[in-house]
């Protein structure tokens, strides 16, 4: 892990978020661009890194303060509190104190106010202390992480904004947070998009009780999901395009599987692939501009590179056997996928131009590659391991595999997050199928979904 | 047959068709008890089974699906739904990760297509269907695999290629939500959508 010391920031340099999405609109998922909000300057600091005493460092998140009594204000405290605690958790990069074993100690909203002995005592190294108000539809929060041990400001930020999405002030201080004191890019602010049954509709046009599944996406901890398509029909396969503004997915609107591509800030829809075969599984290259795909317009299942637009469709494989669910590499110059050709399905690489084929795995049965952003050259995948499906993950420099998951449920469909340290994946664990994330290391399963069934997870970049 | 036959005799058997309809309604063992035909989403067929997944649900009992015997006759609905409520093309089962048309299922096309011979004018969609143990991905081109090889075994039997589509729905749409060897062996299949009379 990193450890830089960042010596960095004039603390009140004030960061503005801006929060607007128009509920009118089913697919604006959180604006972009800043309300401008003119703010008085902060007294100076100098931040400074927390350690803990040999592992990560100890850290408390008391409730905010709320600096007047009304409705509005105390659940926005309440609720950005708890949101950033469940955040900083997420990570692993501090160890969050349980709030019970500090409830007696008074709060504090300003450097002032701490007790500063009471916090030692519990051996703490970190306390984040802030204050909100909701005043004329305005969201104000101040937000600071203390060094208990040196009893400085090591952070120190207000934000102020629509009081619309109150999770999302959380998960920009928790972001700003870990890049700031660890040096990591956090996922608080990154999205899942995924399938799901979960509105009960019917599938409209055959006599079979079939129930549609429909493309949503969420904030990474499953909440505020949001419905994409509407089709009452099959949609399934969701990627995330690079910039986050575009999910390509599988839709059976016209009879036959065919690629789709929805903008979701601009509500468009287009086309990526017309009645050529069943068109399945695509896979944004990095840059955005191409998307390799899995056809049988040849009359075999074999993978495909076109770009954007739909032009200058290239066949990648050329083999009798089923080739399929292609993933990019960070560099955008090879591609890994699931092939048959050795008699069962197994992982294998191929360079962009088609050249360079290796195979990967050599499971009982294996699919669905995914390939981890840098720095960590990862494949994940599906294998069947004895009675289930699990997850593993292949080391691409040394080629050593580890396990993630042991037959709880069945395990499937894993999705890196963009930091490379998690895996969205779908579960039967606990019944259904659930999205549930997973550290690179197996530890930390968190259940994402809990109503329908829910499959086919992708984070977004 | 040729088209213009087809088409006088379909005319001819028009007039039958509400009372045939109605009499189907009335035998048929899959309307929800419902006096009048309900909607078509209201009714399923009788290997369909309802979604909401139950997994303590006990299996329910399989029978190797009993081919339909031959018709001479001509077959008539008043629409697409009632007509594959009837099932006239019977759907063909696989073995786990395969896609090979064993003798049951090669004497289940050789019947259906008798029946398609006799049907010229039908569009069919061949739906390639897999079992929960493979992966999501990888069900995808095998349920194509298993339609691909329904279809081209029925093109061999002279039936035009023309006639048939092909889509999978990989493990998707499964039609036995259970998760043991009963439930799979039903949900290895090419099931028959007729999609045009």
């Amino acid at each position: 892990m990193f450890r830089l010391a960042l010596l960095v920031a004039l603390v009140g340099v004030i960061d503005l978020v801006a929060i607007g999405a128009d509920p009118q609109q089913p697919p604006t998922p959180v604006s972009q661009s800043p309300t401008p909000t003119p703010t008085p300057q902060q007294p100076t600091d100098i931040t400074t890194t927390l350690t803990g005493a040999g592992g990560a460092p100890q850290m408390a998140v008391p409730a905010f303060v709320p600096l007047t009594r009304d409705e509005a204000t105390l659940a926005a405290a309440r609720t950005i509190s708890q949101v950033l605690f469940d955040d900083l958790t997420f990570e692993r990069e501090f160890a969050l104190i349980p709030r019970d074993t500090y409830s007696s100690i008074p709060a504090a909203s300003s450097l002032d106010d701490v007790v500063f002995d009471r916090w030692r005592e519990l051996n703490i190294d970190g306390l984040v202390i802030g204050t909100v108000q909701v005043a004329e539809g305005v969201l104000t929060l101040e937000v600071r992480l203390l060094n208990v041990r040196t009893r400085q400001q090591a952070f120190g930020r207000r934000y102020t904004g629509s009081p619309a999405d109150l999770r999302l002030y959380a998960h920009t201080v928790s972001d700003e947070l870990h890049q700031q004191q660890r040096a990591l890019r956090g996922v608080a602010r990154t999205k899942l998009t995924f399938v799901s049954d979960r509105d009960g509709d019917r599938l409209a046009g055959t006599i079979e009780n079939r129930g549609v599944k429909e493309i949503y996406f969420s904030d990474y901890d499953g909440e505020n999901a949001r419905r994409l398509t509407v089709g009452r029909t099959l949609n399934i396969t969701p990627t995330w395009s690079p910039d986050g503004r575009s999910i390509a997915y599988t839709s059976y609107r016209r009879g036959v599987p065919n690629i789709f591509i929805s903008n979701i800030y601009q509500g468009t829809l287009e086309e990526l692939t017309k009645d050529a075969g069943n068109n399945f599984l695509p896979a944004w290259s990095p840059d955005g501009k191409r998307l390799c795909f899995m056809s049988t317009r040849d009359g075999n299942p074999e993978l495909y590179v076109v770009n954007r637009d739909g032009s200058n469709i290239l066949r990648l494989t050329t083999h009798p056997s089923i080739d399929e669910a292609p993933t990019w590499s960070p560099s955008g110059t090879q591609i890994a996928f699931t092939s048959d050709r050795s008699g069962s399905p197994q992982i294998y690489i191929v360079d962009a131009d088609g050249l360079g084929l290796q195979k990967i795995t050599l499971e009982s049965y294996a699919d669905r590659p995914t390939w981890s952003p840098p720095p960590y050259n990862e494949i994940a995948y599906t294998a069947r391991a004895g009675r289930s499906l699990d997850l593993k993950v292949v080391n691409m420099a040394t080629r050593e595999v580890r396990q993630l998951t042991f037959g709880e449920g069945d395990n499937e469909s894993p999705a890196w997050a963009p930091n490379g340290r998690h895996l969205a994946f779908v579960s039967t664990r606990t019944g259904r199928k659930q999205i549930f994330t997973v550290a690179g290391d197996g530890k930390n399963v968190r259940q994402v979904t809990r109503s329908g069934n829910n499959s086919y997870p992708d984070w977004s970049k | 047959m040729s088209k213009s036959h087809t088409i006088t005799s379909r005319l001819l058997l028009a007039a039958l068709t509400v009372a045939a309809a109605g009499c189907a309604a009335k035998t048929s063992p899959d309307v929800q008890g419902a006096p009048s035909p309900g909607p078509p989403l209201s009714a399923g067929s009788p290997i369909s089974v309802p979604a909401p997944p139950a997994p303590s649900a006990p299996p329910a009992p399989v029978g190797e699906p009993v081919p339909v015997p031959v018709r001479d006759e001509v077959i008539v609905a008043s629409s697409l739904d009632d007509l594959n409520r009837t099932s006239p093309l019977q759907p063909v089962f696989f073995a786990l990760d395969s896609n090979s048309l064993d003798q049951t299922a090669q004497t289940t096309l050789d019947q259906n297509a008798a029946v398609l011979r006799k049907h010229p004018s039908w569009a069919v969609m061949i739906e390639g269907h897999c079992d929960e143990r493979g992966t999501a991905e990888y069900n995808l081109p095998l349920g194509e695999r298993r339609a691909v090889a329904v279809r081209a075994h029925l093109i061999s039997l002279g039936i035009p290629a023309s006639q048939i589509q092909v889509v999978s729905y990989g493990k998707e749409f499964p039609f036995d939500p259970g998760h043991d060897e009963a439930a799979w062996a039903k949900n290895r299949r090419a099931h028959f959508v007729i999609t045009a009379q």
